[in-house]
């Protein structure tokens, strides 16, 4: 084993009928590493993320976390071994205050006081101090990626999986988001799933590139910027996504 | 070899019975995700119709199970889909509780209506004679409308325009409005079929047994756990759980007593449900109707 | 309801209230409130599993039948003593753990968990209902069938007394403050936040590392409980059970109750329950409207119309006065979301 590896898989695959969503990816993310992932819509990022999160069972490969393979554990039980997800679409409880759904996090790994001065101090992170009672379905939706953010940040996961974090955020806003996955890499290994490549560009770290269910390439910004392979992927089917 | 063929001859009657009271909420729940609780009061009123046709007002037996009772109860239907119903389309809890709501409240208007008694009529069928045993006649006319019912709706679904719009309703009710359909439309004429079956099966199962305010409670609970049984494929899902069920109940109703045998296809429900949360057709005959 | 002062204030109001009740009007009466709140203590377990937990349980009957046929059959067994009333307890809580395994591991939808409690409940009443032979008896009791069993033994006071009439209303009154007390309990420690959590978004709380289908059958299982208590205190009070208890009619009523009061709060669903109880019975005097009749509308109406239940409404009324005093626009106040009076 190579040092400091946290998250492996190994031809991880998973077909639906007779679509490969996922084939045989190999990825290696290491410890308190930032990655992100990117590729067009339907290149099976979420898909891949619910696989790592156990929210589908994986038809081949395996997942190999802390040198341990994962099997088939069910997603509460991955959840605590560590790994945090932030979902596409906001998943929060609606009808529960912004300080009850952090609460909810950190009691995962923390009790008692511990668990209230953490939530107070995500609140300060997520700069939703004065939406602590507010409940969660009246908050505008970037406030809501970010409790949801503040909850990975409340758990502290050892590995966070970030799916879009940044969707239908103003451009401050995605500033505000990166600031806080920065903080989110103080404590845990993150993988960001972005399609948005201004964005990837401004987190400015390693990248992971999938299409069409397999990575077709892996650098940095720069690199995949300029490799041909992306180009096509991108442009072939969406202009101007490359900005 | 007698008694097998009479064993053979209950069981299929015991199957027709479970098509005729479930197949109008099969068609329901297939087409719209409803789960009509009031199905078991639309099979009482189909019965009352046709015992009050034939004993107030002197018609036809036949022509009150085959018609009138379809008729009346499928009006009922279409009155309440446009009152209730339509309001809690996508909201598959609010609808049950809605209904069961109806369903309580017509159980309670009858009751007022009519009294708290059990009336009956007789079957004009003579009893049929094989061998040393012999059966009721009416099982007979229960197999036959049972399996024309299902040929009917078969074709219904299969080679009508209203057939194609309903799938394609069932499938997407958006594509459909935007293609000019009135999804709409097809919903409401879809319960009141179901309703309209509940009637005639209603009417069919008058002749043998007591109808009286109450009786429906006797059959939701079949006619709810055939269908979830079966899928969402109603015709192929309710054939499936139907035969598997009707055989169990007339099997254990052989064995020990009806009661047990009631007992018998509730528990193996029950057990199908968990072992295939899809349904019968979620696993197998996928892609049928 | 959040404010302690508040809370502490209406409990002792309550417990005075109550108190009081049995001083000022005829004993028949008394008697008729003790089983509203016998009842309420019944609609109380169901406002926990389904409107805090979001178990839709249609069959909820199948507990509180479950309690009071095991307290019957253990107090003529063994006597009307505390290994009764825990059987009580025990005996649907255990049937609710092993049916709550058996749904919500097996992952069944929302939708069939319930259909399968309507199926459970129509199950035991049937059974129940074929056993009037001699034959089938459990230990000295015989079941009885469609008749019930008779001259159950009734429980005393801890010091050998006779529990007399105002001593039962006392008694259910207690229960009812207990059990409302321990739920509000249990809703504030780690597990009980889960679920509620878990009713909001059952992914999520999956996706934060709690273990969804345990979480579920904790939950069933204490409604199991508690409902068996209101049971075997049912039992008590009429000395008789009966099949009727597992039947749909009395299943229905317990989801009216919860519907009316609001999902989401408790004391909405022991208020309906009185009131509607209490409504019930002035009808039932009358010979013209079928009681029935009155509930099904009632529960049609509510759910098309008022779907949040009458807590919510209510709960907001001194909000809207209070802008109305102070020249607010209504907005503000008029229609809020209904999660959010959701610890009522």
């Amino acid at each position: 084993m190579s040092d400091n590896i946290i998250l492996q898989t190994k031809g991880l695959g998973i077909s639906f009928g007779g679509l490969h969503a996922v084939r045989d990816v190999d990825f290696v993310l290491r410890g308190g590493e930032l990655r992100c992932l990117i590729g067009p819509n339907g290149a099976g990022k979420t898909t891949f993320f619910r696989l790592l999160s156990g929210q589908h069972t994986p038809t081949r490969g395996e997942i190999i976390y802390k040198g341990k393979p994962l099997g088939n554990l069910q997603p509460y039980q991955i959840a605590r071994l560590g790994i945090g997800v932030k979902t596409q679409v906001p998943s929060l409880f609606e009808g529960l205050s912004v300080f009850e759904n952090l609460e909810l996090a950190a009691n995962q790994t923390f009790s008692g006081l511990e668990a209230v001065s953490i939530v107070d101090e995500t609140l300060e992170r997520i700069s939703l101090q004065d939406q602590r009672h507010t409940i969660c379905q009246e908050l505008a939706h970037g406030q809501r990626q970010w409790v949801e953010l503040g909850q990975i940040l409340a758990s502290k996961p050892d590995v966070a999986l970030l799916d879009e974090p940044a969707a239908g955020m103003t451009h401050d806003e995605s500033l505000k988001t990166i600031e806080i996955i920065k903080e989110i890499t103080a404590k845990s290994s993150v993988v960001v799933v972005e399609h948005d490549m201004d964005f990837i560009k401004l987190i400015g770290e390693r990248v992971t590139v999938f299409d069409r269910g397999e990575v077709i390439a892996d650098g940095t910004f720069k690199e995949i910027a300029s490799n041909p392979q992306v180009r096509e992927a991108y442009l072939g089917r969406k202009e101007a996504a490359v900005a | 070899m007698d008694f097998a063929s009479i064993l053979a001859i209950e069981i299929l009657g015991s199957i027709a019975i479970l098509v005729l009271i479930s197949i109008g909420l099969a068609v329901v729940f297939g087409m719209m995700k409803v789960i009509n609780m009031a199905h078991g009061e639309f099979i009482m009123l189909g019965g009352y119709v046709t015992i009050f046709g034939t004993t107030h007002a002197g018609l036809n037996i036949w022509f009150c199970i085959l018609v009138l009772s379809p008729l009346i109860v499928g009006l009922v239907g279409l009155v309440l889909e446009w009152l209730v119903v339509r309001h809690l389309y996508g909201r598959m809890i609010d609808t049950m509780l809605a209904t069961w709501g109806l369903s309580l409240a017509i159980v309670g208007l009858m009751t007022m209506l009519v009294g708290n008694t059990t009336t009956g009529i007789s079957t004009p069928l003579p009893s049929v004679a094989i061998g040393k045993f012999s059966t009721s006649g009416h099982v007979f006319f229960l197999i036959a409308l049972a399996t024309f019912v299902i040929i009917a709706l078969a074709c219904l679904f299969k080679f009508t325009t209203f057939g194609l719009t309903a799938r394609a309703t069932t499938q997407d009710a958006n594509m459909v409005a935007n293609l000019g359909g009135n999804p709409r439309r097809i919903y409401a004429v879809t319960f009141g079929l179901g309703a309209a079956l509940a009637g005639l099966g209603g009417g069919a199962l008058a002749p043998i047994i007591g109808v009286i305010p109450t009786i429906g409670i006797t059959y939701i609970a079949k006619a709810f756990i055939t269908v979830i049984s079966g899928g969402a494929t109603v015709i192929a899902g309710n054939l499936a759980a139907t035969s598997l069920f009707g055989t169990i109940n007339q099997l254990f109703t052989y064995w020990y007593t009806p009661i047990i045998g009631e007992v018998a296809l509730l528990v193996c429900a029950v057990i199908l449900i968990r072992l295939l949360p899809q349904g019968i057709t979620g696993r197998f005959f996928k892609g049928t109707i | 309801m959040k404010n302690p002062v508040l809370n502490i204030s209406s409990l002792v109001g309550v417990i005075v209230l109550a108190f009081a009740i049995p001083y000022f009007v005829e004993a028949f009466t008394v008697l008729n409130f003790t089983v509203y709140i016998i009842m309420a203590i019944l609609s109380l377990s169901l406002a926990f599993v389904w409107g805090m937990g979001g178990i839709m349980v249609l069959g909820h009957s199948a507990f509180f039948g479950l309690g009071a046929y095991a307290y019957a059959i253990a107090a003529v067994n063994f006597g009307p003593g505390w290994e009764a009333v825990t059987l009580s307890m025990l005996v649907p809580a255990t049937f609710a753990a092993l049916l709550g395994y058996f749904m919500f591991y097996g992952r069944i939808s929302d939708i069939y968990v319930g259909v399968i409690t309507l199926a459970v409940t129509l199950i035991l009443f049937n059974l129940i209902n074929s056993t009037s032979g001699p034959q089938y008896k459990i230990g000295s009791a015989p079941i009885g069938g469609y008749n019930g069993i008779t001259a159950v033994p009734t429980l005393s006071w801890p010091n050998g007394n006779f529990i007399d009439i105002n001593g039962m209303f006392y008694l259910s009154v207690g229960l009812l403050i207990l059990s409302y007390l321990f739920i509000r309990y249990y809703l504030s420690t780690r597990y009980g936040k889960v679920t509620v959590a878990i009713r909001e978004n059952e992914r999520r709380a999956e996706l934060l590392g709690y273990n969804v289908a345990q979480s579920k059958l904790i939950t069933f299982s204490i409604g199991g409980a508690i409902a068996g208590l209101a049971g075997c205190m049912f039992a008590n009070w009429g000395s008789f059970v009966g099949p009727t208890i597992f039947g749909l009619v009395q299943s229905a009523q317990i989801i009216i109750w919860v519907i009316v009061g609001g999902r989401g709060t408790l004391i909405g669903p022991i208020l309906s329950c009185i009131a509607i109880q209490w409504m019930t019975t002035q009808l039932g005097m009358q010979q013209v409207v079928n009681v029935g009749f009155v509930l099904g509308i009632v529960l049609t109406i509510f759910v098309l119309l008022v779907p949040s239940g009458l807590a919510p409404l209510l709960a907001k009324i001194p909000n809207v006065v209070r802008s109305r005093l102070n020249g607010k626009p209504k907005e503000d106040v008029a229609l809020g979301s209904p999660a959010e009076e959701g610890q009522t």
